[in-house]
């Protein structure tokens, strides 16, 4: 098992080597780097959606957190360090209080999807209405709708006038990410991870099996949103600004449309899903001839329809199908399991 | 005195307007256990449907009351044809799908009508209570709130249809073995509830004018107010509308809107966390 | 992106067509004008006039031969009322597309999210909006009437004509926060007194609950500095609920839009407001400037306070140029500074050394048919309000927002 992660972590460092270096030939570093911290709030949902079978529709929340965090401590401590760190933090923190009061109340799919809709709607709101001049932390505007701009983007850690911007951004994103994946992969190889698979599989039997289902649930929520913050705090160092907007509704789907675009249960279906639809989405943005919306809703309602599985699983199926390197059980298992989220264990 | 007889009629009407934004949602979630997330945007075609009817010189209220129901009941029809029949029993899976056809009907909105803010001039004046002016509009809301709910009651309580649909409902496969369709009983379900989202849009289109992302302030609160109600229909709709209706006022009244919209918001993350089934899961069980 | 580039094309081929320009550009060639506006979204209504005037006044300037010998480039990105996307543009303006001169920015919160980027990159940067006032900053022109220019004005004749107890319902974000305060001083110092105030998101779209609340505090007049497409709907409920002809309405946005061709006639009448512009002003200039706006366009029905402003901001800009000489910043900035002005549509328009704001004139208004009725005209009004607490000559290197203290 730790051998085949071993060989998992080389070939993945390789690829996104190559990938990191080949990529701003095509597309510019500026581009690439919001693909980047997309591809990163997506896996943040692939994780706890395509592994926990946690539906959150609210990932948006903590990726806005995770930016504002960032931001009101930068101003305040005016060098990025530590303020990346509480972005990933407060996240975290704030999950584990939501989490363990929706799974130790053992709410059911549905429920789970209201409650964190409507946590992210209030925030959305509270934000939105934080526009006063009494709505102050420390030497933070809050700002309501106008967002907070002009805080300390990231420097090189104790040094906070060599800022890390344009291509060094992009090489620190792209970085970032990796570093996640690893971690990603570590945590699904472990036993934590398979057990989160068994939960999702069936929760009964695993809580029947002595597991603290509701624990474990907390925690892998938990983790999946201390990764949306660090996408956050990445995001508000390439916009140099946050809005409200982060914590929209729109944000939550897109992320959702993201994961199921590009498959659930795989690791890398989520990024390159949300690397994919964002670039599409940027280059739509240039026409006026069709609205965007119609062409990101036509995607969606095509997919559930069609590609239920998303592009990474139905290519690897293909080519099991072609090359047959894999068993047979895998697909059928796989479509047993479409029926409510999706599934391929991770291999 | 005045004040209190303002205060309960904006209550009641704030009690209304969730029930009417919530019923189409309520119609197809209850019996077909699909949530819509298209309903706002059934809601919005509704809207529009009433005000492209009056700018043709149609009498406001058959735009809104005749015209703005069959049409969107007639998308909705299109809709389940092509979409949400084939999604049957996958209940994330029909989320997703009618997300995406919210997102396709904000577009071709976008595109047909444009982005600017549009809207006709409510159909009833302003009287005074007292020293107050009160909207008489909203007394034609808390009116076509209160026959929406009777007419429902009516028809799934006392006639023969109801009962085919309430026996649907509970269980698809018996029906089916006694020779209903469940497919055209579930059709006829989402043209129903397609109906009742264009109805509800069409009426509340005069008070908050209407752009095509006009659904997206709607589907949050009808979603909440639907889960929270629990299982029965009516009874589900009624006590959560309730509920909501008179916290988000009382905070607006004596707070903000702000604190309102947010109050009901806390309200039903509470509700959910000691009642996970609604309402109606723990008390009221068995009613329609 | 946006180079809305089936605009850009239409409108370079009916150029080019014309005989007006040489159809091909090279690189270097001409002069980079950067635009950056909500044309789509719930702000389109201010944003989509503002872009058709950029583009007129450009047109216009290439059209008598461009400046210093160079045709003018429109580069221009639609924000979709996305205050996050301004920031993009911003820098792609900037630093990508290295324009000569930004135009642009629509609520105060979208200039505040590009304000620094300009200045950064050193790109002159005209805001062509009425806005809260306070922007000191050498890098800004800002040709918008402010509080003491508007607000001012406004008040105590709308207090003359209703009451001394008023009532204020603002938009949340900071042009209704800063609005706000200004009124009540203005309220306050004219003898009256505000009996309350809400903010409201631009998002909320149901005032039944506050035309209630409004009531209850029984005020003689309301002055509503509501900004966006939902906000528009608290002027129908109001007259919806028959409290127009019961309590007095003022409103320093309504009609920047052209809300008043938008409401009816029941619901729009007797609001008062105050403006540089209407575009019922019966001068020459604006006859003229119609004119020209409806061949370009069709008709000229689209023209408003802010669509005017962007107009001749640029012309402002352009005869700063020519002055200078140059489109450099340092020069244009100096030109600026030398006490320029402009005849526009809306009367003379002279830039404020001191502060780069602009002294102008203010019409105070009443709705009336559809049409702003000119009650009033104040002539060449100051924007002292800024001037009092900024002076760009003292201290060239200032950056900040005055906000004002009560």
């Amino acid at each position: 098992m730790q051998n085949q992660f071993g060989r998992d972590a080389f070939a993945l460092l390789v690829t996104a080597g190559v990938l990191v270096w080949i990529a701003p030939l095509v597309i510019s570093t500026y581009t690439l780097t919001v693909l980047i911290v997309y591809g990163m709030l997506a896996l943040s949902l692939g994780l706890i959606w395509g592994y926990g079978g946690i539906l959150c529709f609210g990932q948006a929340a903590f990726f806005g957190l995770g930016a504002y965090t960032y931001a009101i401590a930068a101003i305040n401590i005016g060098e990025s360090t530590l303020p990346m760190l509480l972005a990933i933090i407060v996240p975290f923190i704030f999950a584990m209080m939501l989490g363990a009061m929706m799974f130790y109340g053992r709410l059911g799919d549905v429920y789970v999807g209201v409650i964190t809709l409507v946590v992210t709607l209030i925030l959305y709101r509270f934000i939105n209405s934080t526009a006063g001049p009494q709505f102050v932390l420390g030497k933070a505007r809050l700002g309501g709708f106008n967002g907070i701009p002009g805080f300390q983007t990231l420097n090189v850690p104790g040094n906070p006038d060599s800022y890390i911007w344009g291509d060094g951004l992009y090489y620190f994103a792209a970085a970032a990410l990796v570093v996640v994946l690893l971690l990603v992969s570590w945590l699904l190889a472990s036993p934590f991870g398979r057990i989160a698979v068994g939960i999702r599989e069936n929760e009964t039997r695993m809580s029947l099996m002595g597991y603290d289902v509701a624990a474990r649930k907390t925690l892998l929520f938990a983790l999946g949103a201390a990764i949306a913050g660090l996408a956050g705090a990445l995001f508000a160092n390439w916009a140099e600004i946050v809005t409200p907007s982060l914590f929209s509704l729109g944000q939550s789907a897109e992320i959702i449309i993201w994961c199921i675009a590009g498959g659930l249960g795989t690791r890398f279906g989520p990024i390159i899903g949300a690397a994919a639809l964002a670039y599409l989405k940027f280059l739509l943005g240039q026409q006026t001839l069709v609205d965007n919306t119609v062409i990101m809703g036509l995607i969606l309602v095509l997919f559930v329809l069609f590609l239920p599985k998303g592009i990474v699983p139905a290519v690897v199926s293909g080519w099991t199908t072609l090359f047959g390197r894999r068993g047979a059980g895998k697909a059928t298992a796989l479509r047993r399991n479409r029926a409510g989220r999706g599934a391929v264990s991770h291999g | 005195m005045d004040l209190f007889a303002v205060i309960l009629v904006e209550i009641l009407y704030s009690i209304a307007s969730l029930i009417l934004i919530s019923a189409g949602l309520a119609v197809v979630f209850g019996m077909m256990k699909v949530i819509n997330l298209a309903h706002g945007e059934f809601m919005m075609l509704g809207g529009y449907a009433t005000i492209v009817a009056v700018n043709q010189g149609v009498n406001v209220f058959i735009a809104m009351l005749v015209i703005a129901p069959i049409t969107v009941g007639l998308i909705g029809l299109v809709v389940e044809r092509l979409v949400i029949r084939h999604l049957y029993g996958r209940l994330v899976d029909t989320m997703l799908a009618t997300w995406g056809i919210s997102l396709l009907f904000i577009g071709l909105a976008t595109m047909i009508f444009g982005n600017t803010t549009t809207g006709i001039s409510t159909p009833i004046s302003g009287f005074s209570v007292g020293t107050y002016q009160i909207n008489g509009y909203n007394f034609f809301i808390i009116l076509v709130a209160m026959v929406l709910v009777l007419g429902l009651y009516i028809v799934l309580k006392l006639t023969r249809l109801g009962l085919i649909a309430r026996g649907a409902m509970q269980r698809a496969d018996m029906a089916a073995a006694l020779g209903y369709s469940p497919s055209r009983i579930y059709m006829a379900t989402f043209f129903c509830g397609a109906a009742l989202s264009g109805l509800a849009g069409a009426v509340l289109a005069p008070l908050v004018g209407l752009v095509p992302t006009s659904g997206g302030a709607y589907i949050a609160k009808a979603f909440i107010t639907v889960i929270a109600g629990g299982p029965s229909l009516i009874a589900g709709l009624a006590s959560s509308a309730g509920l909501f209706g008179v916290t988000s006022q009382v905070f607006a009244f004596s707070i903000s809107p702000m604190a309102g919209e947010i109050a009901l918001l806390v309200a039903a993350v509470v509700l959910l966390r000691l009642m996970p089934q609604g309402i109606t899961g723990r008390f009221f069980k068995g009613k329609v | 992106m946006i180079v809305n580039r089936r605009q850009l094309l239409a409108g370079t081929s009916a150029l080019a067509a014309a005989g007006l320009v040489r159809p091909a550009f090279a690189a270097g060639d001409t002069i980079k004008v950067g635009s950056i506006l909500d044309t789509s979204g719930i702000f389109d209504a201010y944003g989509k006039p503002m872009d058709m005037a950029l583009r007129l006044a450009v047109k216009e300037i290439n059209a008598a031969g461009g400046l210093l010998g160079k045709q003018l480039e429109v580069i221009a990105y639609d924000t979709q009322s996305d205050m996050a996307l301004y920031t993009q543009y911003g820098q792609q303006l900037t630093r990508q597309d290295k324009v000569d001169v930004v135009h642009g920015g629509i609520l105060s919160a979208s200039r505040e999210a590009i304000r620094q980027t300009m200045r950064k990159t050193r790109t002159p940067y005209f805001y062509n909006v009425l806005y809260e006032g306070g922007v000191c900053d050498r890098n800004i022109f800002i040709n918008g009437v402010t509080p003491a220019q508007q607000v001012e004005a406004l008040v105590p004749y709308a207090m003359g004509k209703s009451g001394k107890k008023v009532y204020i319902l603002a938009a949340d974000y900071n042009y209704g926060q800063i609005t706000a305060r200004w009124i009540q001083k203005i309220v306050t110092d004219n003898g009256g007194e505000i009996v309350g105030m809400d903010f409201f998101p631009l998002d909320v779209a149901d005032f039944g609950a506050t035309i209630a609340k409004v009531q209850t505090a029984a005020p003689d007049l309301v002055i509503a500095p509501l900004v966006g497409g939902a906000h528009l709907s608290f002027f129908r409920q109001w007259a919806a609920a028959g409290m127009k002809d019961k309590i007095a309405l003022a409103s320093t946005t309504l009609g920047v839009g052209n809300e008043h061709k938008v409401l009816t006639a029941e619901e729009g009448d007797g609001i008062m407001v105050a403006y540089n512009y209407s575009q019922d002003l019966e001068t020459p200039a604006n006859a003229d400037f119609k004119g020209r706006w409806a061949e370009e366009y069709g008709d000229a029905n689209a023209i408003h306070e802010i669509a005017v402003s962007n107009y001749q901001g640029v012309h402002t800009w352009a005869e700063a140029v020519r002055k200078a000489g140059t489109t450099e910043r340092g020069a244009l900035i100096e030109a600026m500074e030398s006490g320029i002005a402009i005849d526009g549509p809306s009367g003379r328009i002279a830039v404020d050394p001191k502060t780069h704001h602009a002294v102008l004139d203010v019409h105070i208004m009443e709705f009336e048919n559809q049409k702003m009725k000119v009650i009033e005209t104040l002539t060449q009004r100051q924007p002292i309000d800024t001037q009092s607490v900024c002076d760009l000559r003292a201290n060239p290197d200032d950056n900040t927002q005055y906000e004002i203290q009560i």
